[in-house]
């Protein structure tokens, strides 16, 4: 092969815009049609227009940042801010972080760039948030965090439910169910502060008795899936197990399919987030208990504490939010998370 | 250096001109539409964005260019970051040696996808998805599936700061890995050879290449990118995430192809993949500022990808 035909490195000698460079202009057009046309349905799907500017004018806008929305906890916490926010008059921009901590500093970056006036932040690692919370710090915009703590940076205010007090309601709750015998805990993320305390509080009232058991301890990251997996094994290394502690009722509800019959009956079930799918196991005999949570007020609180510090207001830095215990006998009077929460 | 320069900015530039206008039409459209988007900060941002892909493109590039494919690069990346993580976090080794650990562990990763292609004969697909998995697991067994904290002070500074001020480190480390990457592709034997190799292999391998090491080069170039885009995340989340970067391949191969590389190999080029990893950059930022939800910004980057290579291919019938 001749060398002059074939350059080897790759040049083409043409001129700079020939015609297949226009097609690619052309191309470029295309795209940037699909783009006005998403930017015409996307943006005006959420209720919330176009481009942005907070804080001009009158209508304030606040920003909420959620690791993931494929969690109804999460979703409910949506509702809870959409609510409050129209309530009160504030414009909301939502963006969602499909549990990646990397977006969320994307997400972060560009409300920044918008100016909103407050950050309400569900962090994906608490860790990770810290560089975007002192980002948002050197804007001088407000950040409060929501569920899930920080570990870093300057936050008015946190707002999360009570975990280590919703741990020890389960434990105690679990050892009146079983009496006495064997349990196993299932635990959520390991390293974050949710798991930490929702683990701690558990264990420290089952420490301090000795009728009930802990024998195995396992991670399911918070999901139905994996909880499923982590549950049969547990189950085959310890088949008199009388009781399951889940640290949340995803993974409460993948080890109700890995214990079949026995779910609820033979072996209780102990959850924690008061979901409505657990509160339908619940009353199906399925599930036995669930220490209920309050999404759609932490992000309420979120929204009234962002709009009462942008009024040079002051607000209590730690909020623990209360929990409930929801068994059998007291499902029937359980409201679950409140209005819209379903889906 | 500064020949380097030369030979990059002017001709690249203009025979790039199909993704450079599409990235300039993309511009004047965000700007037109959101008065955030053509500030300097938001700009900085979409650099400070872009940079982890875009060093993840570059080492596809390569890859690419010589007719292969890397789909371990995400996983590579979520590795280097846990091995330097752990490096510096657990072993308490000093800065230079844990950032040694991290990039060597990318290169190693990359030098055993190249021994399964030449050695083993595995087609790169399927090489560099078992390595995707592999190293995946890694990650998560290093790290015991917990992110790893906290990173030196002058790591996390390097990935929060910027110079002069206003230019984020990312962005400065981004312009160099381009340089890079076209000096290599241009001016090097090994670059040259990827070229070579991806037109035709059988006659590169006739005319004296050493096709077999040559991969081993490209592959291992395309492990180290990925260690130091996985290095770079580590400092912009102040945190090893056994997580980072899943996914990514998928946009260093798109940022890529937009920019002009053929999947066939033999074409491809470093302004071209800089521009492209910036057009996935600035339509990601761009869809953000317009509140757009993310599941219709996968929908529209799907779009312009489609776009992309259709008229790769017209080009190719065309001209």
């Amino acid at each position: 092969m001749d060398r002059s035909e074939r350059r080897a490195d790759g040049f083409r000698r043409r001129n700079p815009l020939s015609r297949t460079d226009f097609l690619r202009l052309g191309g470029a057009g295309l795209a940037a049609t699909a783009l006005l046309g998403a930017a015409g349905c996307g943006g005006g799907s959420a209720g919330q227009g176009g481009s942005s500017g907070g804080g001009s004018g009158g209508t304030k806008t606040i920003a909420l940042s959620l690791s993931t929305l494929n969690n109804p906890y999460f979703v409910a916490m949506r509702s809870g801010a959409q609510q409050e926010a129209k309530k009160l008059g504030v414009k909301l921009l939502i963006a969602d972080a499909q549990n990646d901590a990397s977006q969320q500093q994307k997400d972060i970056q560009t409300f920044i760039t918008q100016q909103v006036d407050a950050l309400l932040v569900n962090p994906v690692d608490s860790q990770a948030i810290v560089p975007s919370i002192q980002q948002a710090n050197r804007a001088k915009i407000p950040v409060f965090a929501l569920d899930r703590g920080a570990s870093g940076g300057d936050v008015t205010s946190t707002i999360i439910s009570n975990n280590v007090k919703g741990g020890e309601i389960a434990a105690k709750e679990l050892i009146k169910l079983v009496g006495s015998g064997d349990v196993a805990e299932l635990q959520g993320v390991p390293g974050t502060d949710v798991a930490r305390d929702r683990g701690n509080g558990f264990e420290n009232v089952i420490k301090k008795q000795s009728s009930v058991r802990l024998v195995a301890s396992q991670p399911a990251n918070f999901d139905r899936n994996q909880a499923f997996n982590v549950a049969q094994n547990i189950l085959q290394a310890h088949p008199n197990i009388k009781g399951i502690y889940a640290q949340n009722d995803e993974m409460a509800l993948g080890a109700v399919r890995a214990l079949g019959g026995k779910a609820g009956k033979e072996v209780k079930i102990v959850g924690f987030d008061g979901e409505p799918d657990a509160i339908k196991a619940i009353k199906q005999g399925k599930m036995n208990a669930t220490v209920a949570q309050q999404p759609i007020r932490i992000a309420q609180l979120g929204v009234q504490y962002a709009i009462k510090v942008i009024g040079g207001k002051k607000v209590p830095k730690n909020v623990r939010v209360p929990v409930k215990l929801v068994t059998r006998q007291s499902v029937g009077s359980y409201h679950g998370w409140g209005a819209g929460a379903g889906s | 250096m500064a020949s380097i320069v030369q030979k990059v900015a002017p001709r690249s530039l203009l025979s790039r001109g199909g993704p450079l206008g599409g990235l300039i039409l993309l511009g004047l459209i965000l700007t037109f539409l959101s008065p955030n988007f053509l500030t300097f900060q938001n700009l900085f941002n979409v650099g400070f964005q872009a940079a982890v892909v875009a060093l993840l493109a570059f080492g596809q590039t390569f890859v690419i260019v010589s007719g292969g494919i890397d789909l371990s690069v995400g996983s590579v990346l979520g590795l280097s970051g846990i091995a330097f993580g752990w490096a510096s976090v657990k072993a308490g080794l000093p800065l230079p040696v844990a950032l040694g650990v991290g990039l060597g562990i990318g290169v190693l990763a990359g030098l055993v996808d190249g021994l399964l292609i030449t050695l083993g004969r595995l087609p790169p697909f399927i090489a560099t998805l078992a390595m995707l998995s592999a190293a995946r697991g890694m990650a998560l067994v290093i790290s015991g599936g917990v992110p790893l904290n906290p990173i030196p002070r002058a790591v996390s500074e390097f990935g929060s700061g910027d110079i002069f001020g206003f230019v984020p480190y990312a962005v400065v480390l981004m312009v160099l890995a381009w340089l890079a990457t076209a000096g290599i592709l241009r001016t090097t034997y090994p670059g040259r050879c990827m070229y070579a190799i991806g037109g035709n292999e059988e006659a590169a391998r006739l005319s004296g290449i050493n096709v077999s090491a040559q991969k081993l080069v490209i592959y291992s170039l395309s492990g180290l990118f990925a260690a130091v885009a996985g290095i770079l995340l580590t400092a912009q989340l102040a945190s090893a995430q056994p997580q980072a970067g899943t996914g990514f391949e998928l946009d260093s191969i798109a940022a890529a192809v937009i920019g002009g590389a053929s999947l066939v190999g033999g074409v491809g080029s470093a302004t071209g993949t800089f521009i492209g990893a910036l057009i996935l950059g600035v339509l990601r930022n761009g869809l953000t500022l317009l509140n757009v939800s993310s599941f219709w910004q996968e929908v529209v980057i799907g779009a312009v990808i489609a776009l992309a290579v259709m008229t790769d291919t017209l080009r190719k019938r065309g001209a």
